[in-house]
């Protein structure tokens, strides 16, 4: 027998430091797979934020540099700007790329900073333990909205991917998500285009990728899926939102 | 070498670019914005990139991650851009990442107004981010030293793996005066094996500043704090005029260091032996300069351009064994060197003795 | 022929590859591994088609798949 499934060369073998269910951990399976794949490993430099996902540096097997929360876009654009012929990817929560770190995102895709973002949005901020997020739902309970999100007082969640598809420098923008084996594999593929689109040099691309908080939503894993499914898939456009032509000759 | 007239503010640019350094990123503000705009015609010709980033917030961000990869990179920014970078300037601080930041002081606090001012001096020196850390600081008073600081700089920065700031301010900025483009000194040889640049042929490496553990903090902190005691150890720079025989001294930097000048040839004329110490670091701040002086001189004026702050260095350096007493204009205006005498002469009631 | 591998160390038991597994042959083992999870046992390794479908799922990679 051959072993079709093992751990990517482009993780380490530290065990990851989430909670039991989190897909942060799937995501970053598939990152790693990507530049395996694509064997960009030694080439890669990531940009880790601040959050849950910020111990990412200890878990893939390329170079990495913790940026301050919210920062990692301008972070990965000193990067790109000093060495043009390395690959960079940042790796951002919701809350970091959505909130704190808005600016620098925006301004990244109009600028078309040839970086890859992946921004994973579990509608909470995780770390801290559970407070409201750009992203969070309407009426989601969490530690800042104790009563439930209210669109009226909160304001509603926010469709970031659909607010940089808007940027000319965006050239491949793609919300995906992680509650399946058939939206594994296709978040995997949106993320391998991610990073074509940066080998090209053709602009800014930005993969969004729906995933899981059981800890602070206070569910199962399992539960937590279909939770997704429900509640956070209606509400952001999923898909590729932009592919421009170039992106489409890949 | 060429002797050119230039304006303070692009002095710094050329220096720059002769330092090697090719990457900088900024944003406008009067009255520090000649640096970029400089920058943004004469780098790209030599290879380097000028960007001008959404605030400076992502500015100080971009350099952060420039300077992770070991290449040299500059920012330059006006004391409330300079407040913006505060948190980026901890992190680089913290991962240890050579960089030159500028800050063209102008007066405040709020917007303030376009006039020079020293009032940064307490978040220059005494840390304006978050933490435990020190940036070396470098106070030019001419345009010979805003080109030769500059550079110095990024060879300080490189050889303490730290940032560096040149505090300058918006007089110093917008001035222009004769300055010699002298090439660019031996780099010093530095160690390179920290960079993160690609994990091609070698282990991966991490540049970040979170201390998993409290033991691991503190490790980090020693470490911080055996370097700058390093760095007070050997970096301390200042010049003296007329200090031999002193009696009384001025102390004073950047552009009222260079006004207290005159303050002390017209009390020479006077029979007043006066004398001046000009800190030129900073941090750390040259206490060594008042080791001959703490038993001999019988007072001290600073004169500075805020309500007084660099005094209070100047009172540990002397261990408050003599009165040091403080000559300030704020809020942009300078003073001239007849007020600063006549404050010299009636807080030490000094009766004008006779014209030499 | 195919066969899992769950490495207990990475196992969180967080339960995706037990609701996921089309032959229903994972299971919550009894034994707890260093940081006491009740790591996932697979319970007839035989009736195991190798569709990885557990392995893909798991988000900490802790399921090898051999086929």
């Amino acid at each position: 027998m051959e072993k079709i499934f093992a751990r990517s060369k482009g993780l380490t073998d530290v065990a990851f430091s989430f909670c039991p269910g989190c897909t942060h951990g799937t995501i970053m399976r598939l990152i790693a797979e990507v530049l395996e794949e694509l064997e960009i490993i030694e080439d890669t430099i990531g940009i880790s934020p601040v959050g849950c996902a910020g111990f990412c540096q200890n878990f893939f097997s390329c170079d990495f540099i913790g940026a301050p929360h919210g920062r990692a876009q301008a972070v990965g654009i000193g990067v790109k700007r000093a060495l043009p012929d390395r690959t960079v990817f940042t790796y951002q929560g919701d809350g970091d790329i959505a909130a704190i770190g808005t600016q620098h995102a925006i301004h990244a895709a109009a600028r078309g900073e040839k970086i890859t973002s992946i921004m994973v949005n579990n509608a909470i901020y995780g770390m801290t333990g559970g407070q409201m997020a750009p992203t969070t739902i309407e009426g989601m309970k969490t530690s800042t909205s104790p009563y439930g999100r209210d669109n009226i007082l909160d304001g509603a969640p926010m469709d970031f991917p659909k607010v940089i598809a808007n940027l000319e420098g965006a050239v491949y923008v793609a919300s995906v998500s992680v509650d399946s084996p058939k939206n594994i594999k296709k978040a995997k593929e949106a993320i391998k285009k991610a990073f074509k689109v940066q080998q090209a040099g053709l602009g800014f691309a930005l993969v969004s990728v729906l995933s899981t908080c059981p800890t602070n939503w206070g569910m199962t894993p399992v539960d937590s899926l279909n939770w997704l499914r429900e509640n956070m898939m209606p509400i952001y456009e999923m898909g590729e939102l932009k592919v421009t032509e170039e992106v489409e000759a890949l | 070498m060429e002797k050119v007239l230039m304006k303070g503010n692009e002095i710094i640019g050329e220096a720059a670019i002769r330092s090697g350094c090719k990457l900088f990123f900024g944003y406008p503000i009067t009255p520090s914005t000649e640096v970029v705009e400089y920058l943004s015609k004469h780098l790209p010709p030599k290879g380097g990139t000028v960007l001008q980033a959404e605030d400076e917030i992502g500015a100080i961000n971009m350099c952060y991650g420039a300077a992770c990869t070991g290449s040299r990179v500059l920012t330059a920014s006006s004391s409330p851009g300079v407040s913006l970078k505060q948190e980026g300037i901890s992190y680089s601080a913290a991962v240890e990442l050579p960089m030159v930041i500028v800050n063209v002081n102008r007066c405040g606090p709020g917007l303030g107004g376009l006039g020079p001012a020293q009032s940064d001096y307490f978040q220059s020196v005494k840390g304006g981010g978050h933490g435990d850390y020190r940036l070396i600081v470098l106070a030019p008073s001419t345009a010979q030293e805003l080109y030769d600081f500059t550079m110095q700089g990024f060879d300080l920065a490189d050889q303490y793996r730290n940032p560096v700031l040149i505090l300058t301010d918006g007089f110093l900025g917008q001035t222009m005066e004769p300055v010699v483009l002298k090439e660019r000194p031996e780099p010093p040889k530095v160690d390179r094996s920290w960079v993160v640049d690609g994990a091609k042929g070698r282990e991966k490496r991490i540049l970040a500043s979170y201390s998993l553990t409290n033991e691991i903090g503190e490790d980090n902190n020693l470490r911080w704090e055996k370097k700058y005691k390093n760095i007070q150890e050997k970096e301390q720079q200042w010049e003296e005029f007329h200090t031999e025989d002193a009696e009384y001294l001025l102390v004073s930097y950047g552009t009222t260091g260079r006004i207290c000048k005159s303050t002390v040839l017209n009390a020479r004329k006077k029979g007043i032996k006066l004398g001046l110490i000009r800190p030129i670091t900073l941090w750390p701040y040259p206490e060594k300069a008042f080791i001959p002086y703490k038993d001999k001189v019988k007072g001290i004026v600073t004169v500075e351009l805020n309500t007084g702050q660099m005094i209070e260095d100047v009172k540990l350096a002397v261990e408050c064994k003599m009165p040091v007493h403080l000559y300030r204009r704020q809020g942009g205006m300078l003073p001239n060197e007849h007020e600063i005498l006549d404050y010299v002469e009636d807080i030490f009631s000094l009766t004008a003795v006779e014209e030499v | 022929m195919a066969k899992v591998d769950v490495i207990s160390k990475y196992c969180k038991s967080c339960g995706l590859c037990i609701d996921i597994c089309p032959k229903k042959i994972l299971d919550t083992g009894n034994e707890t591994n260093e940081k006491g999870y009740f790591t996932i046992i697979c319970t007839d390794q035989e009736k195991c088609i190798g569709c990885a479908l557990c392995a893909t799922v798991c988000p900490d990679v802790a399921i090898e798949v051999y086929k």
